[in-house]
């Protein structure tokens, strides 16, 4: 981070990053980066594209591990168990089932609503019928969409709108209770209408899980956020209660990006 | 990196306007005073003419500012540029009012008796109002907080001046009843004056905003931002 | 340019439209009275020989007698051990191929091999099998080389048709059931194997439809040109109620026993030769028309 002090949220935190380092080969993205997450509280970072909010972001749910040339540097450790989620001896797959992602373009599996929603128990195996089916409709209300599909669980997902699919996502992403949920960029391939629908569900979602959102729209990060993360090639330039950000931040770069002088 | 956007011109226009109600005000408190010293009646007719050219700017900066905060979402230091300027706007518009009143004073009354000396202690009042109007609108301009400091602290005189000049009058009408309707209205102008120097210092608090993002109106309040 | 000008270049470019339009349709043309012609000149031939009897008679020194019993019997037969062998080996090897192998150069290696696989003159896979399945295994003239013999012929053909469909699954449809916990295996049995079914069945059978015409490789493994009985039957009345036996059978095939009779002198060999054609065409036709008919489903199902 640019300056040398720790930012901190003085409120619990669900997880805290400790001087991350992320090497793309030999390129380095990410420098250092500490920053904590609030537990129940919904954490935005921005920054101009290339900063390295997206490969932040993504560290938190070993994403990176799927693609050769990727290695980590540094900690998050998650809470309450304060378990470094980095650490190569822990196995991915454990870190999935506690954090779950939404991404960027919609991307519902070609089966049924049912099916979508259920694959997170799938998975997992060892869970009756009715249990399933109470979890997915559980899902479904929590992702605000369970009137509009629940007289047609065995339609195909890719019937639905863009929007509605986003919140199949999302509901695809509840229904293992996770303690937390990534959002990349949810809403950048949604209309208005869809997005605003989106971040109203992000505002009652945090009062249940975690949440960390990486988003491009410096208005939706004002909107829906209670921290907010600013980035710039690779490094954490500023960390602070949004309303802090927005209407006086105390580093000139931040200033000059969000209103809108560069990036 | 950083370069002229077209919302950079538009609140400098919003500026520029803001800084003519300014020269506006300054006028009006200038003339109103020479009208009152001068007994010229023809003046204070043109003080009341200049106020529709203020009440004017008034309406305009406050719709342009709407509109710029409703297209523009503004952030940080953009937003407290317009919220300052609406307020500023608010209380150039009272200081053209303030003239106003006085003129009226003047007018209907002042100029109907005889002259009076004490409209000299009115004159050193509204001298400092106008320094003060002068340069919190330098420190508007200048985004300079020194400048807006310095406001604050004439703020002092000018309320001393006051009370020297409420205790003067009162005893003059202990003096000398008969004449006491125009010490009264000479009372009420000591007021103009300071009403004056109180909307002066209240755009140098605005100033302070908008430059630091500290709301500096109620020291002593516990009141604290997130 | 003024309206006139205008005008006359929209004119001009139009012309090319219509003309290259007019070049497709005659080439398409070309490819369909070919294949109808083909069609009316075997119908005019054999299609007074089609009959019941047809296809329940042995070949024999009679042509009225003559039938393609045995012949479509072990079609069938040999098709089933090629698809039963290919299928599996195919589709493991892509999937192998394109979710676990690393891409390096040694996988690149592998990739140009196969795709030179399946440019090999049949006949050349016949001489191979002649010597690993016959000679070296000692599996005979049986059913069960002439099945191996076809599924390594057509393996290239599914190989690439399951690593082709595989490609088209786009990553973030990976990436969401990784993000959802699944294991690499639960996503291949999950996602990639469910979604590439369509493009993978329509290799399948399209490698089929050109291992059903083969003669030449089976010629040179013993495929028998005149056969008066039928291997044994896969499910009997008895304990274990199935038997392999007819893996290690003698057998013949359409195209041979087609073959066959065009070679002989009397014309009514020949008509009866024609009706076999037609059979072959109408069974080729026939998987053709089921491959497309299982693409148009998945498409339709499988969206993203």
């Amino acid at each position: 981070m640019v300056n040398t002090v720790q930012p901190s949220t003085g409120l619990p935190l669900k997880a805290d990053v400790k001087d991350l380092d992320f090497f793309y080969g030999t390129h380095q993205v990410l420098k250092k980066v500490s920053l904590p997450v609030a537990d129940k509280k919904v954490t935005a970072l921005i920054g101009p594209s290339g900063c390295g909010k997206t490969t932040l972001l993504r560290c938190f749910n070993r994403m990176h591990d799927l693609y050769p040339g990727n290695r980590y540097g540094g900690e998050i450790r998650l809470q309450p168990d304060n378990v470094n989620i980095l650490d190569p001896k822990v196995d991915p797959i454990e870190v999935r089932m506690r954090i779950s992602m939404v991404f960027q373009k919609p991307n519902p599996f070609p089966k049924t609503i049912f099916e979508n929603v259920a694959y997170g128990l799938r998975v997992r195996g060892g869970l009756k019928k009715s249990v399933v089916a109470q979890k997915v409709e559980e899902a479904l209300r929590g992702a605000a969409l369970w009137d509009e599909v629940k007289d047609r669980l065995h339609s195909l997902g890719a019937n639905l709108s863009g929007g509605q699919q986003q919140r199949l996502c999302i509901a695809r992403a509840l229904v293992t209770d996770p303690e937390m949920v990534l959002f990349d960029e949810p809403t950048s391939a949604l209309d208005p209408i869809a997005t605003s629908k989106v971040e109203d569900l992000v505002e009652v979602l945090k009062e249940k899980v975690t949440i960390l959102i990486v988003t491009h729209n410096m208005q939706q990060a004002a909107r829906v956020s209670d921290f907010t993360g600013f980035m710039y090639i690779g490094d954490l330039v500023e960390f602070d209660v949004t309303d802090k950000i927005f209407t006086n931040p105390s580093n000139k770069l931040t200033e000059d990006y969000i209103t809108g002088r560069f990036g | 990196m950083t370069e002229e956007r077209h919302f950079d011109q538009e609140l400098h226009g919003l500026e520029m306007k803001v800084l003519e109600m300014g020269d506006w005000a300054k006028q009006m408190i200038n003339l109103s005073i020479k009208a009152l010293v001068e007994r010229d009646e023809a003046l204070t007719r043109k003080v009341f003419d200049m106020e529709n050219s203020v009440n004017h700017l008034h309406m305009t900066i406050d719709d342009t500012a709407i509109k710029l905060i409703a297209r523009h979402q503004p952030m940080a230091v953009d937003l407290r540029f317009l919220a300052a300027a609406m307020k500023v706007n608010t209380d150039l518009e009272r200081i053209a009012d303030m003239t106003v009143n006085a003129c009226q004073t003047g007018y209907y009354h002042l100029f109907k008796e005889p002259p009076v000396e004490q409209i000299s202690m009115i004159s050193h009042m509204a001298e400092v109002a106008q320094e003060m109007v002068h340069d919190s609108l330098e420190a508007f301009s200048k985004r300079s907080v020194t400048l807006a400091k310095r406001v604050m602290e004439k703020e002092e005189e000018e309320d001393r001046l006051k009370a020297q000049a409420l205790a003067d009058l009162l005893t003059l009408i202990k003096k000398d009843p008969p004449r006491s309707e125009v010490f009264v209205e000479l009372i009420l102008l000591s007021r103009n004056m300071e009403r004056i120097g109180d909307h002066a210092t209240n755009i140098a608090e605005d100033v302070v905003f908008m430059v630091l993002g500290q709301d500096i109106r109620h020291p002593g309040n516990t009141f604290t931002p997130l | 340019m003024n309206d006139i000008t205008l005008k006359k270049d929209i004119a001009r470019r139009k012309r090319f439209d219509l003309i290259f339009k007019w070049v497709g349709v005659l080439a398409t043309l070309v490819g369909i009275v070919t294949l109808m012609t083909l069609l009316v000149d075997l119908s005019v031939d054999g299609m007074g020989k089609i009959s019941w009897s047809f296809f329940t008679s042995f070949p024999s020194r009679f042509p009225e007698k003559a039938g393609i019993l045995s012949s479509w019997v072990g079609t069938t037969l040999v098709m089933l051990v090629t698809a039963l062998v290919a299928v599996p080996l195919g589709v493991a090897s892509g999937v192998y191929l394109e979710e676990y192998a690393r891409k390096n150069w040694v996988t690149t290696l592998i990739e140009i091999n196969i795709a030179n696989l399946a440019g090999v003159p049949s006949i050349v896979y016949g001489l191979m099998a002649l010597g690993l399945f016959v000679y070296k295994f000692h599996f005979g003239l049986s059913v069960l080389t002439a099945g191996l013999t076809l599924s390594l012929l057509i393996l290239p053909v599914v190989i690439i048709a399951t690593r082709e469909a595989i490609r088209t699954i786009p990553m973030s449809l990976r990436e969401a059931a990784y993000a959802a916990g699944a294991t690499q295996w639960q996503m291949i049995l999950h996602h990639i194997l469910p979604y590439s079914l369509g493009g993978i069945l329509t290799g399948v059978i399209i490698g089929l439809s050109r291992a059903i015409g083969e003669s030449a490789p089976l010629i040179t493994i013993g495929a028998l040109t005149f056969i008066a009985f039928l291997p044994p039957a896969p499910v009997t009345g008895s304990f274990p109620f199935i038997n392999f036996d007819w893996l290690s059978s003698p057998y013949s095939v359409l195209p041979i026993q087609l073959f066959n009779w065009v070679s002989r002198p009397k014309k009514e060999f020949h008509l009866i030769a024609a009706a076999a054609g037609l059979v072959l065409m109408g069974m080729t036709l026939l998987m053709n028309g089921l491959a497309i008919w299982i693409r148009y489903h998945y498409r339709r199902k499988i969206k993203w």
